[in-house]
């Protein structure tokens, strides 16, 4: 199987969707002539030209209000955020329009749109530049939110998204868009709302999305090599909807669970994830459910500090041996 | 001079060729909103519908006049003041009062409310609640229309409160950098809720002139004559059609009621004598019946004839309404996605809702 980047799954599955419908619409700032702020539609405008792939001014309420317009008439946009920090200035847009429509209209109009774009801090761009939205955007129900880890995820989901009927929210990492994973070269769809375990194991489960996902598994293995303690990585990979059965599953087979996101804690991720954990698998659980997020504090911006903000391997190991 | 420039108006090509039954049905349309609009009211103040209601009265030749030049390409999409965008686009009173009483046979199968009317079927999207959250949509709309090569167009209304969202502005510039088939109607009313025109907005001449900034034709139209805004209106969608280009246009109207019937100073921030002398000398009803009279093509006994109708037409759609059965609570969870309500494969995966 070739090993290709992050970057490379989503070009490829957005490249795919182009040719497979001739709904799909790339829009975004940069995305065509520039070949992409970070290179995820390289290629693209070239190919496809310029009724496919859509630059836009730097105008986000606009041009995704626009988006969801033309969603609500068939058109198939798959909308770039360069950040999706940028989302903050059109939640109108997002949550009112793309997250109501269709409940509002009591299931007569449905919004078929992706919006995509990293959602991670970790690269010394400052707070503003480094929010992670998927709890707010998971708390407006009739939105989706994936946030793959690999690129072997990031192809079967981005590819499910574009074809799914409602809006998802798709959250990448720039940290992640260098890096490499085998991906087939047969064409491959990962269903939304399937978590994916990513390591096996027996002791405890170390339960995660996005990059920190990555992080556990660097954790499992210092765990195991370490402490000799068998840790089990699941990955939700789809935050709403969500799998619980996949997470519940690993917690009544170790009984004990480290929650971890790169997401801040208050209301985050997995307040949600403890919540159910302990109403529908409380008797399993030999020890209180622990939780390792961004250290709770805007994202700052110096460089060695930042890499302490978010959570690192040592943090989860600490936090995994002081209920092993 | 005035009367000179309305009998051009009258005069213009795409209002000769009126027939008197079009012209008599834009009373009947009239008269049906403000009958639906009395009714709904009644239903209110009975305590049969919760929330808002953001009453079109004195504002109906608009919506009339505007929509009647629209053909099976044309779509519309207007904010929180729908009833009447509604009507005139073919929805019925019944599934349009249902869903003022939360009912199940309401057309969002009480799920939206009267701020959220919508009938894509007829082309017909809506009804949105945030000020100036629709421009964009309008926008799409367009877009969508552009890309997939079909001759069309798509009326966006918005208040003169919504000129001053940054979105209506991104949305202008959008429209005109893309050349996109989009005709923005500000609906000047005079009032955003209770801060009138002057206090809400700075301006040279119109709120529409905006539009210059843009490259974006723009005209303004009195809203009391539905043959005017025909004319004006009618250029927006030549342009439209012809040339795949917007157009911002500004149209002169009232509101007798307050922002919503819940507007506890709707009183206040004008006088009594202000809404009466609109309504005495500038009321759209009275002033089209008027000139059908007077064009000999309508008796007064006609118009009463029509008003009945309309009024009885809202009394069926209010019993109807409230003969209905509400929702069930299963209900709360239906039309939330279409994942859940159509799958699609094995679908769908994954838990959705967490109660």
């Amino acid at each position: 199987m070739p090993l290709i980047t992050y970057r490379k799954a989503l070009n490829d599955a957005l490249a795919e969707e182009l040719l497979r419908d001739e709904n799909v619409v790339l829009l975004g700032e940069e995305v065509a002539e520039y070949n992409g702020a970070y290179k995820v539609t390289e290629g693209l405008w070239a190919r496809f030209g310029s009724k496919r792939v859509v630059d836009t001014p730097i105008s986000e309420a606009g041009f995704v209000g626009m988006a969801v317009g033309a969603s609500m008439l068939g058109i198939r946009p798959v909308v770039e955020l360069m950040f999706w920090s940028f989302s903050y200035v059109t939640f109108d847009q997002i949550i009112n329009n793309a997250g109501c429509v269709r409940y509002m209209s009591g299931g007569q109009i449905a919004c078929p749109i992706v919006i995509r774009g990293p959602a991670n801090g970790g690269t010394n761009v400052g707070a503003t530049h480094s929010h992670t939205p998927e709890n707010f955007l998971a708390n407006t129900p009739g939105l989706k939110v994936v946030c793959p880890a690999t690129a072997y995820d990031a192809k079967g989901l981005m590819k499910a998204a574009i074809r799914d009927n409602d809006p998802v929210m798709f959250m990448e990492n720039t940290l992640l868009y260098g890096e490499q994973w085998e991906v087939p070269e047969e064409e491959y769809l990962i269903p939304i709302g399937v978590a994916d375990v990513k390591r096996e194991g027996t002791d405890i489960s170390l339960i995660a999305h996005g990059r920190a996902v990555l992080t556990c598994l660097k954790a499992a293995e210092i765990l195991q090599a370490q402490h000799g303690i068998s840790a089990e990585v699941v990955d939700l990979r789809s935050i709403r909807p969500l799998d619980e059965e996949t997470l519940l599953a690993s917690v009544r087979k170790t009984h004990r669970a480290v929650l971890v996101e790169e997401n801040k804690p208050f209301c985050g991720v997995d307040a949600q994830i403890a919540s159910l954990i302990q109403e529908k698998a409380f008797d399993e659980l030999d020890a209180p459910i622990q939780r390792i997020s961004a250290l709770d504090a805007p994202a700052i911006y110096s460089p060695p500090l930042e890499k302490l903000q978010l959570p690192t391997p040592d943090r989860v190991v600490q936090k995994a041996l002081s209920i092993c | 001079m005035m009367e000179a420039e309305s009998r051009s108006f009258a005069d213009a090509e795409i209002n000769r060729c009126l027939t008197p039954e079009e012209k008599i049905q834009f009373l009947r349309q009239m008269f049906r909103i403000r009958r639906f609009e009395q009714t709904s009211l009644k239903a209110y103040n009975a305590g049969k519908m919760g929330g808002f209601l953001h009453l079109y009265t004195g504002q109906e030749s608009v919506a009339v006049a505007t929509i009647s030049l629209l053909g099976e390409n044309d779509h519309v999409i207007t904010a929180y003041r729908d009833h009447g965008h509604a009507l005139v686009c073919g929805m019925e009173m019944g599934e349009c009062m249902a869903e003022f009483f939360g009912k199940a046979t309401g057309s969002s199968k009480g799920k939206g409310g009267s701020m959220h009317l919508f009938a894509p079927d007829k082309r017909y999207w809506g009804g949105h609640g945030i000020v100036a959250g629709q421009t964009p949509l309008g926008l799409g709309i367009a877009y969508a229309l552009k890309y997939k090569g079909i001759r069309g167009c798509c009326l966006c209304y918005l208040g003169d409160g919504a000129v001053n969202q940054g979105v209506f502005h991104e949305s202008l510039n959008l429209a005109s950098l893309m050349s996109l088939p989009v005709i923005y109607i500000i609906e000047n009313n005079g009032y955003s809720m209770g801060t009138s025109l002057a206090r809400s907005s700075a301006f040279k001449q119109m709120l529409a002139q905006r539009a210059e900034g843009y490259n974006i034709p723009w005209d303004h139209a009195n809203g009391e004559n539905i043959y005017e805004m025909r004319v004006k209106t009618q250029a927006a969608i030549e342009r439209a059609h012809e040339e795949s280009r917007p157009t911002v246009l500004e149209i002169a109207t009232y509101r007798y009621y307050g922002h919503s019937v819940a507007d506890a100073n709707a009183r206040k921030y004008r006088t009594p004598e202000e809404i009466e002398h609109y309504k005495t000398y500038h009321d759209p009803l009275r002033l089209w019946q008027k000139r059908l009279v007077d064009e000999g093509i309508l008796t007064e006994e006609q118009a009463d004839a029509i008003d009945h109708e309309a009024r009885a037409e809202a009394e069926v759609a209010s019993r109807f309404a409230d003969e209905s059965p509400f929702p069930t609570e299963a209900d709360i969870f239906t039309d939330v996605y279409s994942e859940v309500d159509q799958p699609v494969g094995d679908g769908p995966h994954g838990t959705y809702f967490f109660n």
